[in-house]
């Protein structure tokens, strides 16, 4: 019998296309899984950046990894029901993306101001020593920064 | 609720940040320094993104599927500001513009989280942290251009002073303005407005540019139904030639 916990399980496997070291379980992009009486599976998702041509993909990618278990009775959505935001990245997610060489994002107040884009600390070198370059950066989720210890830019998947 | 007076107030929003993103989309390649080649593109994807999200809504309550919406419609069906279908212009009337734009929309998508109308605050609060940074961005580049060289002081001060006939009219009230404030879906125009005033003026405050006196400049009204300038039909031209070139093209 399928379980809740075994579909999250499943999903672990499925990754962010732009940063495969991060489960989109990490990432806190699936908000709920159901599984009904029938067996019904139910995912789902929500956006980080709603314009992030990568959820499409994410979606499909959710579906593609069900049907390679042999689940075959689901309903993927993609819905603003509880809409993302970065303290939703796990710890293990925070962890993942230091590693990957993304500084991850702070956990905060939601309440975003220049102060804490400011001095990110260099997934690198731990320095807090940098400066905020520009709070866009090569996609919607990341800013870039220079690191004034290691002299090196890096990027941060950014608060939100 | 009304529905119509649901959907003026969503193509409104929808309609703003889907041409305002094909402008800003303009930048791409053409940014004066790589960081506004990014923050330009960036903000173009962020926007038209949000323009999706406000035509999902709308294709909930019945209207045609967001492509469609988006790319078949002249620009006498558009229900966006002029402000946003203006020619970029050089850099410094794109950032102007940027400026008025998004410290007004900001307001909206804040007061439009709090809404009653659910569907709308649940996009509403997700929008509201994408265009935080968004004013991050204008807010920043005004204060550090607006008080550096002459040049750049002159230059600022000329795109807001015609910026501004325009960007009093994104407050062009709705024909369901008091049905919409009546029902606790938002505040109105008349409130973001107020609130947008204060906000740009603190901005403005730290730099040497000059807020003309408001009373003196009439509103270019007229964009919320459907009357437009010359400028908005070519860029729905350009914007569609994929589309109707291939409605069923996966790209």
């Amino acid at each position: 019998m399928l379980t809740k916990e075994n579909i999250l399980a499943l999903l672990e496997e499925v990754k962010d296309p732009e940063i495969p070291v991060l489960s989109l379980v990490d990432l806190g992009v699936i908000t709920g899984v159901e599984v009904s009486d029938n067996d019904h599976v139910t995912v789902n998702m929500t956006p980080t950046f709603a314009g992030c041509p990568a959820m499409d993909y994410m979606k499909k990618d959710v579906e593609r990894t069900l049907e390679k278990h042999g689940i075959s009775n689901y309903t993927v959505s993609m819905t603003f029901d509880s809409p993302w935001d970065s303290n939703k990245l796990s710890e293990k997610g925070r962890q993942h993306l230091k590693e990957f060489g993304l500084a991850p994002p702070p956990k905060y107040d939601l309440i975003l101001d220049l102060d804490i884009l400011e001095h990110v600390k260099c997934p690198y070198c731990d320095s807090d020593n940098t400066d905020m370059r520009t709070p866009f950066g090569p996609t919607l989720c990341r800013s870039m920064h220079y690191c004034n210890n290691c002299k090196q830019m890096f990027e941060q998947f950014k608060p939100l | 609720m009304n529905e119509l007076a649901i959907k003026d107030l969503l193509y409104k929003l929808a309609d703003d940040q889907l041409i305002l993103g094909h402008r800003n989309s303009e930048w791409t390649g053409f940014g004066p320094i790589l960081e506004e080649d990014i923050a330009f593109s960036s903000m173009a994807q962020d926007k038209i993104g949000h323009s999706l999200a406000f035509y999902t809504l709308l294709q909930e309550l019945g209207e045609a599927d967001p492509d469609t919406v988006a790319f078949t419609r002249n620009a006498n069906q558009f229900h966006n500001n002029q402000l946003v279908e203006l020619p970029n212009g050089e850099y410094d009337f794109s950032l102007i513009r940027h400026f008025l734009y998004d410290n007004a929309e900001i307001i909206r998508f804040e007061m439009l989280s709090q809404s009653s109308y659910e569907p709308i605050a649940k996009v509403a609060t997700k929008l509201k942290g994408e265009v935080k940074y968004h004013v991050l961005h204008a807010n920043t580049w005004i204060k550090n251009l607006g008080s550096s060289t002459e040049e750049a002081i002159l230059r600022l001060q000329s795109s807001l002073n015609e910026a501004l006939p325009y960007a009093l009219a994104m407050f062009e009230n709705s024909k369901y303005e008091q049905e919409l404030i009546d029902a606790g879906v938002y505040s109105g125009e008349d409130a973001v407005k107020a609130e947008w005033l204060k906000r740009i003026q603190t901005v403005i405050e730290k730099t040497d540019l000059k807020l003309p006196d408001l009373a003196t400049i009439e509103p270019k009204f007229g964009g919320r139904y459907g009357k437009h300038t010359e400028h908005l039909q070519p860029l729905l031209d350009e914007m569609a030639e994929v589309f109707k070139i291939d409605p069923t093209a996966e790209w």
